[in-house]
């Protein structure tokens, strides 16, 4: 089979303005222009969104899952990062 | 969609216990699985099995509807069934991009498709031969399909968890219209309604294949339940089936072609007749009444479209070339 394989775009929508776009999926296509066709008729067909973003999948860095443990979990253990860590007397009112 | 009970998928891993136990306690928590994290082999191959055999199965199930497409009776008929075989291509998509996120690339899959290692949903090796097969299908095949997709949208593999709600979003419509061309059949002449009882007797059997074979028979079910890819079993899924889709038959004034099918008080649903599993395996290993057009259609449209892929990439590789000359030049 071919040799040139068909690069892959990772498909992002707004459902509506006010929101942000949302990743859904991806699609095959040659080129920038396609991708967007293609995404449209893939994952718009029931009114989804009112604008599409394409990436080519090869221009996204990830995250390594192996580093989840020291990339997130530091965050779990800040409990004084919320505001409910604070104790305000109830007569102060609503803070 | 049309996934059917998976046909033949080898679970066998082999990592060690520490790994593969670490593994089914993220499934046991709930866990949604996604496509780096670490996995038991036996975990990624089924996955690329049993979603490449549903994503084939919407494509190659394009076909016996697209058959009438040209010849539906209405204008209303044309509209609707031209959007529910788009939304199959639709489901195809997301499918095959869901498997793609498992390391398998479209081109193999398709390779795969096209020299039967692949296989699809046995149904579709059946002809559409009156328009009220439209309605057959839309009823019972899309119907059929629902109930093995619902529980799939808790399949504990995020990005085919996540396409399955998508396409279950999209079912509801394409069960609706059939059973709708279906009711007005049956509500029709004589003549009608004769055909609409036809395409009922030929499609009822083989819609009840495509849960797969009997749990007892199913080798690897078990596994498959156990990492939560599926969520039921062939045989509970199938007697959902059957006990939904009879009131509905019966509301329409047709009639099931099994003499043993009646209501059981005591287990709550319905007894129904013996499947007849030698048919099923002979569908499925390539001798259905239409496996060698299927296969055929889709490789003429692999075949045709060749230009057209090499077509696209060069143009895309020029254009490339001319704008990363015009940013040399501007330097
Ligand atoms: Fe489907
Ligand atoms: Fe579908
Ligand atoms: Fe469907």
């Amino acid at each position: 089979m071919s040799k040139n394989q068909i690069p892959l775009w990772e498909v992002f929508i707004r459902p509506r303005n006010g929101l942000a776009h949302k990743h859904c999926g991806s699609v095959h296509a040659a080129d920038e222009v396609m991708a967007l066709q293609a995404a449209r008729d893939v994952y718009t067909r029931r009114g989804e969104g009112t604008s599409i973003w394409v990436v080519p999948s090869s221009a996204i860095t990830a995250s390594d899952p192996e580093n989840k443990d020291e990339n997130f979990e530091p965050a779990m253990s800040k409990v004084y990062r919320h505001p409910t860590f604070y104790e305000i007397p109830e007569e102060v009112g609503h803070m | 969609m049309y996934s059917q009970g998976l046909i033949g998928a080898k679970t066998d891993t082999n990592e060690d216990e520490a790994f593969l136990a670490a593994f089914q306690a993220r499934i046991d928590a709930e866990e949604k699985i996604e496509p780096n994290d670490p996995m038991p082999e036996g975990y990624r191959k089924t996955l690329v099995r049993q979603i490449g055999q549903h994503a084939h199965s919407e494509i190659v199930g394009m076909l016996p509807e697209g058959n009438w497409i040209t010849r539906a009776p209405s204008l209303r008929r044309k509209a609707a069934l031209l959007a529910k075989v788009q939304d199959e291509g639709g489901h195809g998509l997301y499918l095959y991009s869901a498997a793609e996120t498992l390391g398998v690339s479209r081109e193999e899959m398709t390779e795969e498709l096209l020299s039967g290692k692949a296989k699809y949903s046995s149904i579709f090796n059946y002809p559409t031969q009156t328009w009220a097969d439209i309605g057959a299908i839309g009823w019972l095949v899309d119907g059929a399909a629902i109930m093995n997709q619902i529980p799939l949208c808790r399949c504990s593999y995020g990005p085919y968890a996540r396409a399955m709600i998508r396409v279950c979003k999209e079912e509801s419509f394409h069960q609706r219209q059939g059973y709708e061309i279906m009711m007005t059949l049956a509500r029709g002449t004589p003549e009608q309604k004769e055909m609409a009882q036809d395409a009922l007797n030929r499609w009822w059997w083989p819609s009840l294949m495509m849960f797969g074979p009997h749990d007892g028979d199913s080798q690897h079910s078990d596994q498959s339940m156990k990492w939560k890819i599926k969520r039921f079993t062939n045989d509970e899924l199938r007697q959902k089936f059957v006990d939904a889709t009879v009131p509905q038959g019966e509301f329409i004034g047709l009639t099931f072609p099994d003499p043993d099918l009646k209501w059981n008080e005591e287990k709550g649903g319905y007894d129904f007749g013996a499947i007849d599993w030698d048919e099923f395996w002979r569908v499925v290993k390539g001798h259905g009444p239409m496996n060698r057009d299927r296969i055929a259609a889709r490789q003429k449209a692999w075949d045709d479209g060749a230009w057209v892929r090499e077509a696209v990439l060069a143009h895309a590789e020029k254009r490339n070339a001319r704008r990363e000359a015009a940013k040399m030049a501007a330097e």
